[in-house]
């Protein structure tokens, strides 16, 4: 026995107990063994009471709307196909965006893997190197590189033959440089494109290489004028190489989601649309970095300035900065808005505006350029009853949301998205009253990859993967969007199918910033002509 | 064995009533709170510590961020602290095993103080819920686990008081007892 227990025992502690020792002990003991468990009854009924309601309250919310809050249902299928037969790849154009385009088809730059090696070990929340070593090997080579400035055709090269990474094993020192685009497309060891020049030059080089049989990857924007739009889309639709639009937040998983939501009806009928971009830093207004090594001697000015109207001499602002220049580009239009445009068309799919009028102007980076800073551009969609305003500034960070507004929810989609009901919504009328739905709080959310932390760098990054532009997740796992959209587009070369900004998307999108910018430029407001196929 | 009267420490036998009802209801109240905790996280879906841990500031933020960062480790990390706050909290509630729980109990929430400290020059992206300086409610929670380890209850009110029939537990309660009753 215990001490405890012979103290407990004794009636002076226990109080007036009459029984025997040995039989009071043992009703006591299990007395107080047990003093627990109606505690532990009070625990679980009361548990089981707020998990009831608590569900109950989900279960009708989902119920309402007809979603559940996991991953999208239908994840396009092209992502899990293997990779069949080996693709040989040719880049044309290796600045920034062909360098992260050919990082993201699975060869990097021996620089950019050490520069990421080092940037994890500083910050493991820097998650880059891990997910480009974890990248899927797309099992294509690269065997041809054409870019004007010397530099990065070897940069290319010296990707193409690096060791580290997930096509390794594929690295090759036999890549070739080509001076000319053209010479590229004759060749018989390339099988596809992957276009990342200036927009001016991106309706040629497509035309070249859809008569020459060679798939395109174009980045966005399609091309930098109407007419460029009209003839690149004439040459692509004529041929039967497979086209893809650099849109690569086609690949983001809450924008999939999105189009789930829309489907289901539960924002109601929605009839304006708001979206923006709110960058604030030199890199985010396209002041470059001049390559030290940029002179005349290594740079083909004659072959940059290509199919451009009006010539220039050497200009390394222009080189380097071309986004500065309606010459080479559209600014935000092409640039930015494109995006978002895109990312408004792949899930509501309203395509092209009956109007379209913009404003804006150069305030804050007076350098020379001749497109605007700050710019808001508003697009008319009569028969769907909706509008469609974007707003840019290139001075200002403050972020500000994708957000689709409908009668009875409002839906703000970035990475993840967030569902809130409206207060005067006529659907949710009755949930709102019972108190089932809250209109202070996202009655949905959806937010990807939940279980896991990124960390991305610098302002503009952010920004990017913000909007979903750089980084995605599949299964709970950071994926890099560029790396899906690519791998798409060559399942589609291998396996048939549709890529999912195929050439009408293309269209689409150019066409609509071509009205924007033709409504900033000529300061008035402009029509699409539906029968004519053209802009008034 | 007859020691308790002249023990220097003050131990659960020599508890009166109303000291007894005290440390027994701090130590339920800790179970019912950890238990809570743990069930909280089990049956959502969507927790995860990911959030807290990238949060991490302080001393040991990077070991804690690094918890975060694998996938692998953070599902591990995660299944330890719903599972471990369940049955700490359960263990502590029915008085069982109560002084391994409150060690772990103690050790939890001195990781959780640690990954966040209030300290001063330390900002959050989550604000607390209260005002506090260096001493939060994790501390003192940490600090009523001490009082639970320190006056073990479970033997007089909860299930080890059956348990402690066992002969070989008896045994360990005696040495225990003994340990305790020598100055």
């Amino acid at each position: 026995m215990t001490e405890e227990t012979k103290k407990e025992g004794t009636p002076s502690v226990g109080g007036a107990d009459t029984e025997s020792p040995s039989a009071n002990m043992g009703r006591r003991d299990l007395l107080k063994a047990l003093a627990s468990l109606p505690v532990l009854g009070v625990f679980f009924a009361g548990w089981y009471r707020k998990k009831l309601e608590e569900d109950a309250k989900r279960a009708a919310i989902m119920a309402e709307l007809g979603i559940t809050e996991g991953a999208p249902a239908v994840i396009p299928e092209a992502i899990s196909r293997p990779p069949g037969d080996r693709i040989r790849v040719g880049i044309i154009g290796y600045g920034g965006e062909g360098e992260s385009l050919v990082r993201s088809a699975g060869f990097a730059h021996p620089e950019w893997v050490e520069e990421a090696r080092a940037a994890a070990e500083e910050n493991f929340r820097n998650r880059g190197f891990q997910t480009f070593m974890e990248q899927a090997d797309l099992n294509i080579e690269l065997t041809g590189v054409c870019d004007v400035f010397d530099v990065r055709a070897q940069r290319a090269l010296d990707a193409a033959a690096n060791k580290i990474g997930p096509t390794a094993s594929r690295s090759t020192t036999t890549a070739r440089r080509f001076l000319r685009y053209t010479e590229m497309l004759e060749s018989p060891d390339v099988d596809a494109v992957i276009i990342a020049t200036p927009d001016h030059w991106h309706a040629q080089m497509c035309i070249d290489a859809a008569a020459a049989g060679k798939h395109i990857y174009v980045e966005k924007a399609m091309t930098r004028t109407e007419e460029d739009t009209h003839r690149m889309y004439d040459a692509v639709k004529a041929s039967e190489v497979v086209f893809q639009l650099g849109h690569q937040q086609r690949q983001t998983e809450s924008h999939i989601k999105a189009k789930e939501v829309i489907a289901a009806g539960i924002l109601g009928p929605i009839n304006l649309v708001e979206t923006t971009t709110n960058r604030n830093d030199p890199w985010g207004a396209w002041v470059w970095e001049i390559h030290e090594e940029g002179r005349p001697d290594t740079i083909d000015w004659e072959q940059f300035q290509g199919p451009t109207e009006n010539r220039y001499p050497f200009s390394l602002e222009r080189f380097f900065r071309w986004r500065c220049w309606y010459d080479y580009g559209t600014g935000l239009s092409g640039d930015l808005f494109s995006h978002e445009y895109d990312a408004i068309n792949q899930i509501l799919e309203m395509g092209i505006p009956s109007t379209a009028v913009a404003s804006g102007g150069i305030y804050f980076f007076k350098d020379g350029r001749d497109v605007p800073d700050v710019w808001q551009a508003v697009l008319e969609y009569p028969d769907r009853d909706l509008t469609l305003v974007y707003s840019a500034t290139l001075s200002n960070g403050r972020w500000r949301g994708r957000v689709f507004m409908g009668h009875d929810a409002t839906m703000e989609v970035d990475n993840g998205l967030r569902i809130t009901a409206d207060g005067s919504s006529t659907r949710y009328e009755e949930k709102i009253e019972e108190g089932v739905i809250d209109t202070s709080r996202p009655m949905f959310t959806f937010q990807p990859g939940f279980t896991g932390v990124d960390a991305i760098t610098s302002a503009t990054a952010e920004y990017f993967a913000s909007r979903g532009l750089l980084y995605t997740y599949r299964g709970g796992r950071l994926v890099n969007a560029y790396h899906l959209h690519l791998q798409e587009w060559l399942d589609v070369i291998r396996h048939g199918g549709e890529t999912s900004c195929n050439i009408e998307r293309g269209f689409e999108e150019a066409i609509s910033c071509h009205m924007a910018t033709r409504a900033y430029r000529e300061g008035r407001q402009v029509t699409w002509d539906p029968v004519a196929r053209r802009i008034v | 064995m007859n020691s308790a009267g002249n023990a220097a420490r003050p131990r659960a036998a020599d508890l009166g009533r109303f000291q007894l009802t005290a440390v027994v209801s701090l130590r339920m109240l800790i179970g019912w709170h950890f238990m809570y905790e743990g069930l909280a996280k089990i049956t959502n879906p969507y927790w995860t510590s990911a959030g807290y841990l990238q949060e991490s500031q302080g001393w040991f933020s990077e070991q804690f961020i690094s918890l975060a960062a694998s996938p692998g480790v953070l599902t591990a990390v995660d299944y330890l602290n719903q599972w471990g706050l369940l049955l700490i909290g359960l263990a502590l509630l029915v008085g069982v095993f109560e002084r391994v729980a409150a060690w772990a109990g103690i050790l939890l929430l001195a990781l959780y103080y640690l990954a966040a400290p209030p300290f001063p020059g330390l900002e959050y992206a989550i604000p607390a819920e209260g005002s506090y300086l260096i001493v939060n409610k994790l501390l003192i929670e940490l600090a009523a686990l001490l009082v639970v380890l320190g006056f073990p209850t479970a033997g007089r009110v909860g299930l080890q008081r059956i348990l402690g029939k066992n002969r070989r537990i008896q045994a360990a309660e005696a040495e225990i007892a003994m340990e305790g009753g020598a100055p």
